[in-house]
């Protein structure tokens, strides 16, 4: 039988085939697919046990590699000279995990209304001065959670409730609709600052739409806290099944979403950041200019997610 | 005698065979319930003090609202089209049932593109006077109230395909008697029409009511804090599993009393229809005023629940086609259509054993196992389909051990990875649909006919063929067609349950349309309704020719 590897994604469909039918191309191996919600593979590979046909999931937040880690379903994925390529921050200690690409949550401003200079820090959004301003999704939301998370691992359980409340506080409307909502609301004035990830402005930039674009052109990015900290960042990654099958085609697979020609892939269809440091960012993705990101262990966002989302619903963010 | 007679009618073959497959359909159902037996004391303490009083009020409104609307649509629509007679009329019949292939999350997707603040009625409207934010008043769409709007447009058909049929079947000897009396028509109306068609109506309504409580993609994408959301959010934002079954067999409980109040108000008026050439009523020729604005209200819950969404659709379609249209995309209409046709058969064959069964053997616990898996309907796709999993999975890894041990062979996920984890789903959540109809069928079928057919030395089958084939058709034709659409629709149990490389229409829009590309989610939609729709004209033309008035239509 042809070589083939088996595919839990939690990447959609149209953000992963492109590349793998390139990689089955080149190497011949033929790449089973599910994609799915994170946590319903996970669940699904958990309740397979050692029959679980998956060799590699793959999920766009690192808190859920974290979860499949620690509920035993994943191993160490040995080093290739691929994954060596990948910043240590990006990997899990263990090897369990690694990230395929970045993905950024900055904040966004209304370029009529608002200057760029008045704002520099997540922290400047819960003063008084922005009350009824704020444009975010639900908490319900895992980039939500996952930012939260972020903001108690480096400021500590009390300072990040205090933020999430008065960010509840200073909300434009209740919480309602995806990024691109927040993103359309800020270029009709509804709001006048946003929290959302890039890759969504990104896309409506290079939308066929003519108004979706003109909205997109209303909306600038803004770095948050550059001085201190960076701006919240997660990942997408990868980790190796505990009872992967196929575990030599998925090795290739790895490397395959590691190499040159897939991080430029991953930049500019889905306007994601790659993950590796040499590789050259697009021309949209320049456009927002570099910025300084986080240095969290990325596991902990995945550990402190209860956390997180509890203190969400004390301060009431639907 | 007597005791023991019933005691052998307990363990007939009846018996065992719809008890086993009550037993597998609700085993995913059964598995949320089980959770209400490992407390999770820090949680739920959690939860009441922050967001459960959120959960249940909004569920309740939501689920009320829509029942009274589909209600007021559903029976104003299917008095119309069953008592008057008017231009358009014939047309009118089955484009009234075309919402029902508009998935609810889509008809949302497009009225927030429409309507929404940075929409282009809103943004057109602030261009021509030159408002700004804050300047006007526009109702939000993204509402508790917006919500039920878009369910109840999408839902009322449940309720008018009941009613309607329940009203053409009223004989017109009741009018006349009512006439001869001297009560005024609104009278006749109100004291005879609408409570004989009261249990027909309030089926309906209980059946858009259950989808209300488990709709998932609409609540979630206006942000509503509701059970459905709520599940979710308790599963994987809060990581708690038995949390989110516990909120999952509270949601199926509000359920429970709704069936058990619709079942009280039907109680207390059980009668069978009366089987004898009754005059049928003549539909009334509308003239004047009338005849233009009885159609203009027909017209109107077809063209918010289907005209206008796709005439959107189409402009997104229209912008994003010609890279979506590939062989790819012929497979995905090609899957979707022969899943929901299984599906629906299977259902539907399901729903006659268990109707039957529990005719011929009308003891308690048939009753039971048959109401149980009638929850179904109620629970989230999600909630039935990692039930279905769990339990599929386990029994797969029973079996390979089994194997293994005394072939040395592994079969695999013969189970659990193969469609038969999704038929056996969609059978667990759809059969209550099923039911419904074939139910309302069976009622037609007097016990007494069946005694006199085997008085007369009629054997059990020929009663079937000449009696219950005829006088159940059109109930089953409804069922098939109502459980094809509501199988094409469905999401989340495919989402999770499918096997490798397998999409459907649904998976393809979904996707696209939560990664906030509802133009390129756009044609998948389209296709989704325009698979529906077959099956709707399929049914209309049938319903036509089997009606006992058929010569009437033609």
């Amino acid at each position: 039988m042809a070589e083939q590897v088996n595919l839990y994604s939690a990447r959609k469909e149209a953000l992963i085939k492109p590349l793998l039918d390139k990689f089955t191309q080149q190497t011949g191996i033929s790449v089973n697919l599910i994609t799915g919600n994170a946590d319903n593979l996970i669940t699904r590979l958990k309740s397979e046990g050692k029959y679980s046909p998956a060799d590699l999931l793959l999920t766009t937040d690192v808190g859920r590699l974290h979860r499949a880690k620690q509920q035993g379903l994943t191993q160490a994925i040995s080093v290739s000279a691929a994954i060596a390529t990948v910043p240590n921050n990006f990997r899990d200690e263990q090897g369990h995990w690694l990230g395929l690409s970045l993905r950024a949550r900055p904040m966004m401003v209304s370029v009529d209304k608002v200057d760029a200079q008045s704002i520099a820090n997540l922290e400047d959004l819960i003063s008084a001065e922005w009350k009824g301003r704020v444009c975010i999704r639900s908490s319900s939301n895992i980039y939500n959670q996952s930012m939260v998370a972020s903001l108690i691992v480096q400021l500590g359980e009390s300072a990040a409730q205090e933020w999430v409340n008065g960010l509840v506080n200073n909300f434009a409307r209740q919480p309602q609709g995806g990024d691109r909502d927040q993103i359309k609301a800020l270029a009709a004035g509804l709001c006048d600052v946003a929290i959302a990830n890039t890759y969504y402005l990104a896309g409506m930039l290079s939308s066929k739409d003519e108004t979706t674009q003109q909205q997109a052109k209303k909306v600038k990015v803004i770095w948050p806290n550059q001085a201190g900290r960076g701006a919240h960042i997660n990942i997408s990654g990868v980790s190796l099944a505990q009872y992967a099958p196929n575990k030599n085609a998925a090795i290739k697979l790895i490397d395959f979403l590691l190499s040159k020609e897939s991080q430029l892939w991953y930049a500019t269809t889905n306007h994601e950041y790659p993950v590796l440091p040499d590789i050259a960012w697009s021309e949209l993705l320049q456009s927002f200019g570099t910025f300084k990101a986080e240095q969290v262990a990325l596991g902990k966002l995945g550990e402190l997610n209860a956390a997180a989302v509890k203190m969400m619903d004390r301060a009431g963010w639907k | 005698m007597k005791h023991i007679n019933r005691f052998y009618s307990w363990f007939n073959i009846w018996f065992v065979t719809i008890a086993l497959g009550c037993i597998i359909l609700a085993a995913p159902v059964g598995l949320v319930f089980v959770s209400v037996f490992f407390p999770q004391t820090e949680i739920w303490q959690h939860l009441s003090s922050t967001v459960l009083p959120d959960y249940i009020v909004n569920s309740l409104i939501l689920a009320l609202g829509v029942g009274l609307l589909v209600i007021v649509i559903g029976t104003v629509l299917a008095w119309c089209i069953a008592r008057y007679e008017f231009t358009g009329r014939k047309q009118l019949q089955w484009l009234i049932l075309l919402p029902m292939a508009m998935p609810a999350y889509i008809i949302a997707y497009t009225y927030t593109g429409l309507l929404d603040f940075s929409g282009p009625i809103q943004t057109s409207l602030r261009d021509t006077f030159h408002w700004q934010y804050g300047d006007y008043f526009f109702p939000d769409i993204r509402s508790l109230a917006g919500a039920i709007i878009m369910l109840s447009l999408v839902l009322y058909p449940y309720v008018y395909l009941l009613a309607r049929t329940a009203f053409s079947e009223q004989p017109s000897s009741f009018e006349e008697v009512s006439r001869s009396l001297g009560v005024p028509p609104s009278k006749h109306l109100f004291k005879v029409v609408l409570p004989l068609a009261r249990p027909a109506i309030l089926m309906g309504a209980a059946l858009a009511m259950m989808e209300a409580f488990a709709d998932y993609g609409t609540v979630q994408y206006f942000g509503l804090s509701t059970f459905t959301t709520g599940i979710f959010r308790t599963w994987f934002g809060l990581g708690n599993g038995i949390a989110a079954a516990q909120l999952a067999a509270m949601l199926t409980s509000f359920v429970v009393l709704l069936l058990i109040l619709e079942y009280l108000s039907r109680r207390k008026i059980r009668y069978y229809f009366q089987g004898q050439k009754a005059q049928q009523v003549t539909r009334q020729k509308l003239t004047g005023s009338q005849a233009f604005w009885v159609p203009f209200v027909c017209v109107t819950p077809v063209f918010f629940g289907f005209i206008l969404p796709v005439l959107q659709l189409l402009k997104w379609a229209s912008m994003t086609y010609s890279k979506q249209l590939t062989s790819e995309f012929w497979l995905l209409l090609w899957n979707s259509f022969y899943l929901a046709a299984i599906a629906s058969i299977t259902a539907v064959i399901l729903a006659l054993l268990f109707a039957y069964g529990k005719r011929l053997n009308p003891i308690k616990p048939i009753q039971f196992l048959v109401g149980v898996v009638n929850l179904g309907y109620a629970v989230p796709g999600t909630v039935i389909a990692i039930g279905a999993m769990i339990s599929l999975s386990w029994l797969d890894i029973k079996i390979n051990t089994l194997t293994e041990n005394w072939f040395d062979i592994s079969v695999g996920l013969v189970f659990s990875g193969s469609l038969f984890a999704l038929i056996l789903v969609y059978s667990s959540r759809f059969l209550a649909v099923a039911m419904h109809n074939i139910d309302t069928g069976l009622s037609r079928v007097k016990p007494s006919m069946d005694d006199a057919a085997r008085s007369l030395g009629y054997k059990p089958l020929q009663i079937l063929r000449t009696i219950h084939v005829p006088l159940m058709k059109t109930s089953v034709l409804s069922a098939l067609l109502l459980v094809f659409v509501d199988v094409l629709k469905e999401l989340p149990a495919t989402l999770i349950l499918r096997p490798f490389n397998f999409n459907t229409l649904a998976v393809r829009a979904f996707e696209l349309a939560s990664d906030e590309r509802l133009m390129d989610a756009a044609l998948p939609a389209l296709a989704i309704v325009s698979v529906g729709i077959l099956p709707v004209i399929l049914l209309t033309m049938l319903m036509d020719k089997s009606s006992p008035h058929s010569s009437h239509d033609n």
